[in-house]
């Protein structure tokens, strides 16, 4: 191999990023002949900016994000390829044990379905407007996250409109759990190790699991600045192959706990050992059916980036009134989760990736985005 | 026109401040702390809003986009496709702006280039404060070496001195660096 090519990834300290951490941290990038520079950020919009301008060549980013930055849905147009899915679900709805005990209070059955708790909420929310009390707050992480799509279809198919009867406010993950704590949100969507902490602490309760609104949802890319992918497709490959082999390296059972202390070190996510060990588990404390949270790490079949994922982003993109329904942002938007890097990197025969499923509404169908939009009586107009 | 600083460094808000007042933007204000921020920023209803990089509140921020009808005015964040230079210069810089719509290019470029020069101004002095902070380390470093030298020796202190900077030339080492060696040495010899 001749001299490594440099390249300099942004990332968000977050569980999910593991791939990129053990691909550089255990010499998988070495082998594939990259030198990565890995740079931790504050925040998504930094990210998302910095690999605009070209100080990043690849970022960890919200899989909404890359469809938005490439349509410049927040006034910044970088087109950017969602090489390979890093992360597909992890995240989780928590209440505060007072909104908690008022969804039990008017449950017209078991609180684990998420039709049952969203009508709960519905309930709740019409007998606070009754009293003229606050209206209820509720955290996520950035306007194009699963997250902020999590809490709205779930609130929508109980009739709780999120722009009308509620508030959504963006916080950074690691301040979610003081804001339960000290009452400023009622509730939040967040990935892992958050929820887990804010029910061991005793100011929240878990009511579902992202994946119990739908699964399996897209919700971390590997993105690559466009001119990257079109000038260095060698590149892209070798990253997506070094990710690759990092995820399994991640998901046997044999490294949990040298992956958990990798995790740990501050230049990485920096959280405690023990909550990132149960994520890496795909535990949740108080969810029965352990299996249903599992945090899965992009692989050879989960980790291909699929035009339907981009299509169904792009969907709840139009429906909350985040972008203009169009046939040529469609197809833009559809671009961006090109498998092409994916497929040349696994040289495997390609596999379409599996249908994203609701717990009510709908389903999905990428060649009728409009039907399936108007079904819904919940959704923003533009 | 209104402008609001969010930035969790008080001296850093304060320069920049000064620097938009001299330029005859009288109506700024600073935010400091995290929470409640979009309340504060909804009362305050500037048309330009600055916040340094560091700062997890820019995706708070950004939900301002989203919410426009809550709001009075929208604000879109300043990144013209146009003038890419000047918006690399403040990411270099370290500071963004979001600015409301309708307001005159000529205007933001003006602010921009204000916060990018005051920016860096403060990088600088924090740098120059830096280095004052490690030379003076250093020279509290070779006054210890120096002691240790006059007492194991017995020699004045401007021949403990050069006996230090003869071995530093030598092996092309910082003088600080002999002396830091030498304390460490004397304390594994106690």
């Amino acid at each position: 191999m001749n001299a490594a090519h440099r390249i300099k990834i942004g990332f968000i300290p977050l569980a999910d990023a593991a791939s990129l951490f053990v691909a550089v941290d255990k010499g998988f990038a070495a082998q594939e002949g990259l030198d990565v520079e890995l740079v931790r950020e504050v925040s998504w919009s930094n990210t998302r900016d910095r690999l605009a301008i070209g100080h990043y060549d690849a970022a960890h980013l919200l899989a909404p994000m890359a469809v938005a930055s490439t349509l410049g849905l927040s006034h910044v147009r970088a087109p950017v390829v969602a090489a390979m899915n890093l992360a597909i679900n992890g995240n989780a709805i928590t209440v505060s044990p007072d909104l908690h005990a008022s969804l039990v209070a008017v449950a017209d059955g078991d609180l684990t379905d998420p039709s049952v708790s969203a009508r709960a909420l519905k309930t709740v929310i019409s007998w606070r407007e009754k009293r003229h009390a606050e209206p209820l707050t509720f955290g996520m992480t950035f306007p194009f996250s699963t997250h902020n799509y999590q809490l709205r279809y779930w609130m929508a198919e109980g009739g709780v409109d999120p722009d009308r009867d509620l508030r959504l406010v963006v916080l950074p993950p690691p301040y979610m759990v003081e804001n339960l704590a000290k009452r400023h949100v009622d509730g939040f969507c967040v990935g892992a190790p958050w929820n887990a902490a804010a029910e061991g602490m005793g100011v929240g309760v878990i009511l579902h699991p992202g994946p119990a609104i739908f699964h399996p949802a897209p919700e971390k890319t590997l993105a690559i600045r466009q001119e990257i992918a079109e000038s260095e497709p060698a590149l892209v490959e070798a990253l997506v192959r070094a990710c690759l082999k990092a995820a399994e390296y991640v998901r046997a059972p044999e490294n949990r706990e040298e992956v958990a202390a990798l995790l740990a070190r501050p230049d990485r996510v920096g959280a405690d050992i023990q909550s990132l060990r149960r994520t890496l588990d795909g535990r949740l404390p108080g969810i029965v059916d352990e299996t249903a949270n599992d945090l899965i790490f992009g692989d050879r079949i989960s980790g291909r980036p699929d035009a339907y994922q981009a299509a169904w982003l792009y969907a709840q993109m139009v429906r909350w009134g985040q972008a203009d329904r169009s046939v040529e942002a469609l197809r833009v938007a559809e671009s961006v989760f090109n498998p092409a890097f994916f497929d040349a990197a696994t040289t495997a025969a390609p596999v379409k990736a599996a249908p994203i499923v609701a717990f009510s509404g709908s389903p999905f169908d990428a060649r009728d985005i409009d039907a399936y939009l108007s079904s819904f009586s919940i959704r923003a107009t533009r | 026109m209104k402008i609001v600083i969010v930035d969790e460094s008080p001296i850093r808000a304060a320069i920049l401040k000064e620097g938009l007042r001299e330029a005859g933007f009288i109506e700024v204000e600073h935010i400091a702390e995290r929470h409640s921020l979009l309340k504060r920023v909804y009362a305050i209803d500037p048309d330009v809003i600055l916040i340094d990089l560091e700062n997890p509140s820019r995706d708070e921020l950004e939900q301002m986009f989203q919410v426009s009808r809550a709001v009075r005015r929208p604000v879109a964040m300043f990144v013209d496709q146009a003038d890419a230079a000047s918006i690399q210069a403040s990411v270099d810089a370290g500071v963004s702006a979001y600015i409301v719509n309708g307001l005159k290019k000529e205007r933001i470029k003006s602010i921009l280039d204000l916060c990018v020069s005051r920016f860096n101004a403060f990088a600088k002095l924090q740098n120059e404060l830096e280095r004052a902070r490690s030379d003076l380390e250093e020279r509290k470093t070779i006054d210890r070496a120096k002691g240790i030298l006059m007492k194991a020796k017995k020699l004045s202190e401007d021949e403990a001195y050069k006996l230090m900077r003869a071995v530093a030339m030598r092996e092309s080492r910082k003088i600080a660096e002999i002396a830091q060696s030498i304390i460490t040495a004397s304390e594994l010899l106690k």
